[in-house]
């Protein structure tokens, strides 16, 4: 009763003109950048925030702007992986297998139109699980001093690797790296400068949105300038879509399929580590398993089109759920948005609930508006975005890259911030090529300070004993979980990965 | 061999990151942790998980040819100069101009690489500037 009381809250925040228009418009520019090859739901939160920022937005509008990307970008990613056999964004890749046959057949529109809705099911059922959730995982955060705190950011580090990368070593050496990086500039308890090397520009430390948008955005450029991928991935090809609405029957046939991969997904996005890509991949695999008797899935399978975007959308709002109840977000979009609550000065976590429950409810209650705004701007007016297909990624990827250096300059109005901007994206570049994962870089600059006045204050309280850290069942706990999800993929993962990164094209591996 | 170079560079950065961290200079008022031990700590991370880079290397990736490296290389020096000389010339001319390499680059013609610049400039500075307030570099022109 008090959650509903609280979500009729929410709604009174966020049915205002300015955020309904908010929400609105992004809807409208996640399912584009969704649907641009290039463009994936990281990159694409983080180049708007710097317009959220100039609006002059509070937390609520600038959080429901950004979450309606997020969640747009899912709708959209589908869109090109049935018209053109090429995933907009990496959660989409799995949407491929059936959705591209079903287009062939002549079957695109019922394709298009299935997806949204399961696309639909699975953001519904995860918006709810988040409410349910949430607050009872804020309820076990409340028992965490410090030492549990440290304990379980190395828990996020140490899953994160599990399935965003290959190599667990890579993904371990990216953490550290980030971690490393949020440690230059002066060190908030002593007040000594850390890996300044005298420059001024580095007191403050590094702006991690200046990291993330040249990780994410800038190294997409030159990936594509790599490959001098210029034309569009439309060109000479007749997007026909056909009838709109998919039959009863079909849909009837699909609702099972729809409801489990939503469960499926909404828990695979919960996991650290795991976000969208995951629970995409893992939804498709498990109804392959389960229905797929005929042996039908991969050749144009409706069941095939609804698992992966029930997953995919169900886990990016289960994703949510650690982000905001924890501060310990645990995928690359979230940890995006994460970033945004930081620079807004609202700190995630259990405090946030009680605190700010203005955001949290009004964003969740934002959150089921923008879902139903995405299944009107994505059935109905789904040819409206099929054209934005039709736009050169070589008049796209200038375009990206102007607005990433409007954006940071714009929040510093600094030329240091735009150099350290190509840097990044230089280094993303690179380690792009060398296959390790960004995610955890990014996490590591956000976390970084954070964790480590965690891991200061509970050694100083215990008087500078270190054996503190694993000294309460909970931390313990944690401990466990780290080690068991770092070992595991060790042991077992490597297959389920390598067939996950099979399906991976380069120039599309656009991570959430 | 691309991991193992990767990997030694790691380890020498992890080994540059604990020199620094050791050099740090401590204050007097200090808590019981300090500012070194968890540099530290990452420099181990660092150093271990680059070890194990060397040690188990992946497969080579495919690295690009040497022109192609080349136009990467070209397209970060545009950026550094649009970096440095946005504040000179402002906001719309240099824009201008750096969104119409990175679109010659990618294949345009001379004329839609002109079009996408000057569009592409004027409208950011529209959206941005003149419709959302965000305050862009101003040349000796005004914009």
């Amino acid at each position: 009763m008090e959650i509903l009381a609280s979500l009729g809250d929410g709604f009174g925040i966020a049915l205002t003109w300015q955020n309904l228009l908010l929400a609105l418009l992004g809807c409208f520019l996640g399912t584009i950048m969704g649907a641009l090859p290039g463009l994936g739901p990281s990159n694409g939160v983080a180049i708007l925030i710097p317009l959220a920022f100039t609006l002059g937005l509070g937390a609520t509008p600038s959080l429901i702007l950004l979450t309606s990307v997020y969640y747009g970008a899912m709708y959209g990613g589908r869109i090109s992986s049935i018209l053109l056999g090429i995933p907009g964004d990496e959660p989409a890749m799995m949407t491929v297998l059936d959705g591209h046959p079903m287009a062939k057949k002549g079957m695109a529109g019922e394709a298009l139109s299935l997806s949204g809705i399961a696309s639909f099911v699975g953001a519904f059922f995860a918006t709810w699980g988040l409410i349910l959730l949430a607050p009872q995982l804020v309820k076990i955060a409340l028992l965490f001093g410090p030492a549990e705190y440290f304990a379980l950011f190395a828990l996020a580090f140490m899953t994160l690797g599990g399935v965003s990368s290959t190599n667990q070593a890579k993904s371990a050496f990216a953490a550290a790296l980030g971690l490393g990086l949020a440690t230059i500039g002066v060190d908030t308890q002593t007040g000594v400068p850390r890996f300044t090397f005298g420059e001024v520009h580095l007191y403050d430390g590094l702006d991690f949105l200046v990291a993330i948008v040249g990780l994410f955005a800038l190294s997409e450029v030159f990936i594509f300038l790599e490959h001098r991928h210029g034309g569009s991935d439309a060109e000479g090809r007749k997007l026909n879509i056909g009838r709109l609405y998919p039959p009863m029957s079909m849909l009837k046939r699909c609702t099972p399929t729809m409801l489990r991969t939503s469960v499926l997904g909404f828990v695979a996005g919960v996991l650290p580590g795991a976000g969208a890509s995951l629970g995409s991949f893992i939804s498709y695999s498990m109804e392959k398993r389960l229905v797929d008797k005929d042996k039908t899935f991969g050749t144009g399978d409706p069941r095939g089109v609804a698992a992966p975007e029930a997953g995919n959308n169900a886990a990016a709002g289960g994703a949510l759920v650690p982000m905001l109840a924890l501060g310990v977000p645990g995928s690359g979009t979230t940890a995006v948005l994460l970033a945004v609550l930081l620079s807004l000065n609202i700190t995630p976590g259990p405090l946030l609930f009680s605190q700010n429950p203005d955001v949290v409810w009004g964003l969740i209650a934002a959150l089921f508006i923008a879902n139903f705004m995405l299944l009107a701007l994505n059935i109905p007016m789904v040819g409206l975005f099929t054209r934005v297909l039709m736009v050169p990624s070589r008049i796209l990827m200038p375009i990206v890259a102007m607005v990433s250096f409007v954006g940071i300059y714009g929040i510093s109005g600094s030329s240091f911030d735009l150099m350290v901007m190509i840097g990044f994206g230089v280094m993303g570049w690179v380690l792009r090529k060398l296959d390790v994962p960004l995610v955890p870089i990014i996490l590591g600059t956000l976390l970084g300070n954070s964790m480590e006045n965690n891991l200061r204050r509970a050694v100083t309280i215990d008087n500078g004993n270190w054996l503190t850290l694993v000294d309460s069942p909970l931390s313990l706990m944690l401990w466990a979980i780290a080690i068991i999800g770092f070992v595991l993929p060790l042991i077992v993962g490597a297959r389920v990965k390598a067939k996950m990164h099979e399906r991976r094209d380069e120039e599309g591996s656009i991570s959430d | 061999m691309s991991d193992r170079i990767f990997g030694v560079v790691g380890i020498l950065l992890a080994i540059g990151f604990a020199i620094s961290a050791l050099a740090i200079e401590e204050s007097f008022l200090s808590d019981a942790v300090g500012p070194k031990a968890f540099p530290l700590i990452i420099a181990a991370v660092l150093g271990l998980s680059s070890l194990a880079i060397v040690l188990r290397p992946d497969l080579e990736p495919e690295w690009p040819a040497l022109g192609r490296l080349a136009e990467i290389a070209a397209a970060v020096v545009v950026m550094i100069l649009y970096a440095q000389l946005l504040t000179v010339v402002g906001f719309v001319i240099a824009t201008a101009f750096a969104a119409a390499y990175l679109a010659w680059r990618l294949g345009s013609s001379a004329l839609e690489a002109v079009a996408v610049g000057i569009g592409s400039s004027v409208g950011i500075y529209v959206i941005f500037h003149l419709i959302l307030g965000l305050s862009l570099a101003e040349g000796p022109l005004g914009f």
